[in-house]
């Protein structure tokens, strides 16, 4: 196990004595892909501020690639560093170009690389015309554009693909997945919860400043203990006497041929060869494992809950 | 240092492309050009003196008009950054703070620089057709007035980056700029005058009264180009309240560095620890 690029310890920070964050440990990985979720507020943002050390820590650490990104090493640190901020604004007479320019001058890079990246995200035949005359969509694509200028080891995205739509979505993906494997480190804040569930490792859900539970999409299902959702379709009629035998499972519904119910995930295998062993042919079946929205759902309710 | 230059480079090129500049140069020069041409008109066309009323007059203009363009430059730089979100992206590079305000500060003096010198140059350039002789010795006098003007700007740029550091919202900085300037180009001499009056010259020493023109660097300046030359002081008449001051052309200058220097330090270090 290498070293992780990013890692917070013990973190709190508060805001004129208002808690923002409370005791936050969590570490990434190179070459690992974290979503960060939680509603507004929840300090995702203050995370990506203290990483970036544009604020520093009440209490405990933050290290960014070996570095204290609020110290006196930190430009080291945010030299191998991308950011694309919540809300990302150019100033509207710059065409893309210049401002890719502008970055890669900070950021003590060639322009020639410039090129490729606006190549990237789509915005090669555009890079000579004005921000203001720009789509939200092609703003935020610019935005993702200097994030990667300079091959950073450690990109941070806050809500990377507003604005998008489903086609950029998914070539987004694609370009952090390339990163992925070359070792770089992705942590992405974002609400939208499904379309990231299949493609990052671990998922880290915030709630009111705390940590409420950091995993991958396996481990906070297990953790969470929601129920599996299972519809069966039996033959005609069966459907009542299916559900009659179905103990311990919470019936959600039936109708002649369908039941539909909710049980623990490890014991659906157990209910199905129950209905079967009573001569129930199941014609169909489908299972919805609990999805990351059930599973943010739950650690909110309990967020409110404990405060 | 490449940040430093970067992020001027990025200020100048805005200017340009948002018309400021040229506004500006066009402003500056349509004012000196008219106080050029009127102020020629009790004088004769082709005097000697021609170019010291100039002088005179661009100054007064500087006094209005300088600490107001810088003000507007400014007072946005900080705030209004934090507040359109491209603080935080430009923050996210490996530049020290420093770098972000005193790229901001020498993009903006240049900026500020160019339009004055083409703006109140244009007038010299008049003067000059108008045939005043090239080696007249009050061109001196001309070219401090531009240099000082361009000093007096650079105060008010701190000043606005001071301003812009400390407020919470963007809507409070231009109240307080505009405050800053009322208060420096016009109430202040008004107050110090109504202050004397009322004092009837007695109470107040000549050193708390100097030291009070020192603590307004539009009074700075105006000692410099009004007082500071010798034949300067019978033109300016009661402006010159400095008449019996004494101040030496360097340490008013001295004094204008300071008015740079110390908000431009201030708004640097207090900014260095801004929260954003």
């Amino acid at each position: 196990m290498s070293a992780p690029n990013l890692e917070l310890e013990n973190t709190a920070k508060a805001y004129d004595g208002l808690r923002v964050l409370h005791d936050v440990s969590f570490a990434v990985s190179p070459g690992e892909v974290v979503a960060l979720v939680g509603h507004n507020g929840a300090g995702k943002t203050t995370i990506m501020k203290l990483l970036l050390g544009l604020i520093r820590p009440t209490s405990g650490s933050v290290q960014v690639l070996g570095h204290d990104p609020a110290g006196s090493n930190a430009a080291q640190a945010r030299l191998g560093m991308g950011f694309l901020p919540e809300t990302v604004s150019f100033p509207a007479n710059m065409t893309g170009r210049e401002i890719m320019n502008f970055y890669a001058r900070l950021k003590r890079q060639v322009r020639g690389d410039n090129d490729r990246l606006l190549e990237t995200v789509g915005l090669a035949d555009a890079s000579d015309r004005r921000v203001k005359t720009y789509s939200k969509g092609m703003r935020q694509r610019l935005g993702l554009a200097q994030a990667l200028i300079g091959s950073p080891r450690v990109l941070l995205l806050d809500e990377p693909t507003t604005g998008l739509d489903p086609t950029l979505r998914r070539s987004f993906y694609d370009t952090i997945m390339s990163l992925k494997d070359e070792g770089v480190t992705v942590l992405l804040a974002s609400h939208a919860l499904s379309e990231m569930e299949s493609r990052v490792d671990r998922i880290a859900i915030m709630s009111k400043g705390r940590l409420m539970a950091d995993g991958s999409m396996t481990d906070l299902r297990k953790k969470a203990q929601l129920p599996a959702r299972i519809r069966l379709t039996t033959d005609d009629g069966a459907a009542g006497r299916a559900a009659e035998h179905l103990q311990g499972a919470d019936i959600r519904h039936v109708n002649g041929r369908t039941v539909e119910f909710d049980c623990a995930s490890e014991n659906k295998m157990e209910l199905v060869r129950r209905v079967t062993d009573i001569g129930v042919t199941i014609e169909d079946m489908e299972i919805e494992l609990p999805n990351l929205d059930r599973i943010y759902e739950l650690y909110q309710d309990n967020g409110e809950a404990s405060s | 240092m490449n940040a430093l230059m970067a992020i001027a480079g990025q200020e100048i090129r805005d200017g340009y492309r948002n018309k400021w500049i040229i506004a500006m140069t066009l402003l500056l020069a349509g004012f000196a050009l008219t106080l050029t041409l009127l102020g020629s008109a009790p004088t004769g066309t082709v005097g000697t003196n021609s170019l010291l009323v100039t002088v005179v007059s661009l100054s007064s203009l500087t006094i209005f008009l300088i600490p107001l363009i810088a003000l507007m430059l400014s007072y946005d730089a900080v705030i209004g950054e934090v507040e359109r979100g491209t603080l935080l992206l430009l923050l996210s590079y490996p530049l020290a703070r420093w770098h972000a305000i005193g790229g901001k500060f020498l993009g903006h003096l240049s900026v500020l620089a160019f339009a004055t010198v083409v703006g109140y140059g244009s007038a010299g350039a008049v003067l000059v057709f108008q045939g005043v002789d090239a080696d007249n010795a009050n061109w001196f006098s001309f070219a401090a007035v531009i240099g000082s003007s361009v000093l007096l700007g650079a105060a008010f740029l701190a000043i606005g980056y001071l301003i812009s550091t400390i407020v919470k919202e963007r809507a409070t900085a231009a109240g307080i700029a505009v405050a800053v300037w009322l208060l420096f180009v016009l109430i202040y001499d008004m107050a110090l005058l109504g202050l004397l009056v009322a004092d009837g010259g007695n109470g107040i020493g000549e050193t708390v009264f100097n030291a009070l023109l020192l603590a307004n660097p539009t009074d700075a300046y105006r000692l410099f180009n009004l007082a500071g030359f010798e034949g300067m002081a019978t033109f300016t008449g009661t402006i010159g309240l400095s008449a019996n001051a004494e101040f030496s052309p360097l340490s008013l200058l001295g004094v204008q560095f300071g008015w740079i220097i110390v908000p431009l330090g201030l708004a640097t270090w207090l900014f260095q620890r801004k929260e954003i």
